[in-house]
């Protein structure tokens, strides 16, 4: 934990060339000198920013060892300042991760290997990912952290976990594209979604968030950008413009979570054995169900109606 | 009822345009200007996108297209000050069918659309530009355009735009009033419009492809929405029917890595 309990953080909004990591250092360079003459302590690159993110068949030629020269030239850039990198990590028995790794003084910190990856609609990840298989807090020298990867922080899961494993804040690497063009508003659909989920993250569980978007567009599929910090009680400390490049800053600090703790212990008061007990039995359902060749959607129904006749007959 | 943000579409679109031109390395696109809504929209988007002078406007009129269409497509010119050029296409397409005067007005229509698709193809190399798409949609989805003529394009700032929404932009962005406003035609024939050419109103079609495409409601659902059964059908069927025109052409899978089956990659892969 840092001293005082509070940091500067980065999130650099950046347009990625598709497929060449080397132009994409390139930008990681320039938006790690800004982020550091501008006083951060730690700069957050979006999800696949070393690659881009329609990769496909890439995967596996843009795909980074994290004991690889490129891993070591970012180890080098992170001695004056931390850095989450979103990159294709390529596992020793050539699995390969929508990964983010945080790297600080030289040493890799943490790795998060994105669990949920999207595969539906207009995304494809899990024909070319390895799916993460972890959801963990860790220890670095601005207090507790977590890493989600975009659509991870769709699962409320992932962000209750990393609350209950003691994160007081969540380092969340995106590549969100935009889509829905509702009247009235100033931004596509899928970016107010976002917004309002990143705020109700941050004041349900009191923890702060550095959201770090992409713009720019791969085969027509634009990305909306709007990166964020906000504090532990919902309130937006920095603000990216949205659709275009940017680099924000802000102050992360712990007391705002503890100002909200204070007022409302929720997480001191979650009962992890009921939850646990209860996630256990719903399993225990689903398989059952599952076994029996049965729709597990369909036990609800049939439960309330045996519930009624029930009903009827006392 | 379909949602159409026009300043917010206007910005994604004309960043779409610069980022997916710029990126190929290049800064200007090759359009054909008919004088109607869509390449009309198209053109103001690109002039925003690339500057007035990084657009070239191709009129390519046929001996039988209507003289407002082509004085329509100077005022764009005019309006937005972008670099032009009037091509006629009549000798190219006339040479071929006094091979078989017999063709229908189908078979003309079609050879019209590829003739100045070839044409804005050679301005594009020659200016080192790409070509901008100007197809809705709506006709993508109906399948009313010519494969490989009109259908044909580098990039489509459009081509998820359903003819309101084109028509609310071009209001929104200023095309002539005169354009927005005019009854929408091919212009392969004197007298076309293509709400008597598809049967029924853009207006109707839309609010059913919206609900059907982008609401996936089901053909129950439609009907509750008040649509026919029969109208149902035959738009449904439209729609299936030309998918092929959607698709790039099929190949015969005899290897193990077979281009878009197994060979995946995304276009922007290439640059």
């Amino acid at each position: 934990m840092s001293s005082d309990g509070k940091f500067i953080a980065a999130a650099a909004q950046l347009s990625p060339r598709l497929g060449d990591v080397e132009a994409n250092l390139g930008l990681y360079e320039k938006s790690i000198a800004e982020a550091r003459g501008r006083g951060a302590d730690l700069v957050v690159f979006s999800e696949l920013s070393l690659t881009g993110y329609t990769l496909r068949d890439m995967v596996s030629t843009v795909a980074l060892r994290l004991d690889g020269p490129e891993l070591k030239h970012l180890r080098r850039l992170s001695q004056k300042i931390a850095i989450v990198v979103g990159l294709v990590e390529e596992t020793p028995s050539f699995r390969f991760h929508n990964s983010a790794v945080l790297l600080d003084r030289g040493e890799i910190v943490a790795v998060h290997r994105k669990v949920y990856l999207p595969t539906y609609g207009m995304f494809d990840e899990q024909r070319y990912f390895a799916r993460g298989s972890q959801i963990r807090a860790f220890d670095c020298r601005f207090g507790r952290g977590a890493i989600l990867i975009c659509e991870d922080l769709w699962h409320p899961s992932t962000a209750y976990l990393a609350a209950l494993d003691d994160a007081l804040f969540i380092l969340c690497p995106s590549a969100s594209p935009l889509r829905g063009i509702s009247e009235g508003q100033q931004q596509d659909d899928n970016a107010r979604y976002w917004e309002m989920i990143n705020r109700f993250y941050t004041t349900t569980f009191s923890v702060s968030l550095v959201y770090s978007n992409r713009v720019g567009f791969e085969d027509g599929v634009g990305f909306w950008g709007g990166s964020e910090i906000l504090d532990a009680a919902g309130e937006r400390v920095a603000k990216a413009s949205y659709y275009e490049p940017d680099l924000v800053v802000g102050e992360v600090r712990s007391k705002v979570a503890r100002r909200r703790r204070v007022a409302a212990p929720l997480l001191r008061d979650e009962d992890l054995d009921l939850t646990i007990n209860e996630l256990i039995r719903i399993r225990g359902r689903l398989t059952k169900l599952e076994s029996r060749g049965e729709v597990a959607v369909l036990k609800p129904v049939r439960a309330g109606a045996a519930r009624a006749r029930r009903a009827k007959r006392s | 009822m379909i949602p159409c943000n026009t300043p917010l579409l206007r910005k994604i679109l004309v960043a779409f345009i610069r980022d997916e031109v710029r990126k190929v390395g290049l800064g200007r696109v090759v359009l054909g200007l008919s004088g109607g809504v869509d390449s009309s929209l198209s053109a103001f988007l690109a002039a925003e996108a690339l500057g007035p002078a990084n657009v070239l406007g191709v009129r390519l009129p046929y001996r039988t297209s209507s003289r407002e269409s082509l004085e329509d497509a100077q005022r764009v010119v005019g309006q937005l000050g972008i670099a032009s050029l009037t091509i006629d296409i009549t000798p190219q397409v006339d040479s071929y069918f006094e091979l078989f005067p017999d063709a229908d007005k189908r078979r003309r229509g079609n050879k019209m659309a590829r003739e100045r698709m070839t044409i804005l193809y050679d301005q594009s190399a020659k200016w080192q530009a790409l070509v901008l798409g100007t197809s809705n949609k709506t006709e993508l989805l109906l399948g009313y355009g010519t494969l490989h003529g009109d259908m044909a394009s580098a990039v489509n700032p459009i081509g998820d735009l359903y003819k309101t929404q084109v028509w609310a932009l071009a209001e929104a962005m200023g095309v002539p009033e005169s354009i927005v406003e005019k009854e929408p035609s091919a212009d392969l024939f004197a007298g076309q419009t293509d709400e008597s050419d598809l049967g029924f109103g853009y207006r109707e079609v839309d609010r059913f492809l919206y609900l059907m495409v982008d609401e996936r409601y089901s053909t129950a659902e439609l009907e509750g929405a008040g649509f026919e059964r029969e109208f149902i059908r035959r738009v449904s069927d439209m729609v299936r029917g030309s998918q092929f025109k959607r698709r790039l052409p099929i190949i015969a899978k005899v290897s193990h890595r077979t281009i878009d089956r197994d060979f995946r990659y995304a276009r922007d892969w290439g640059l």
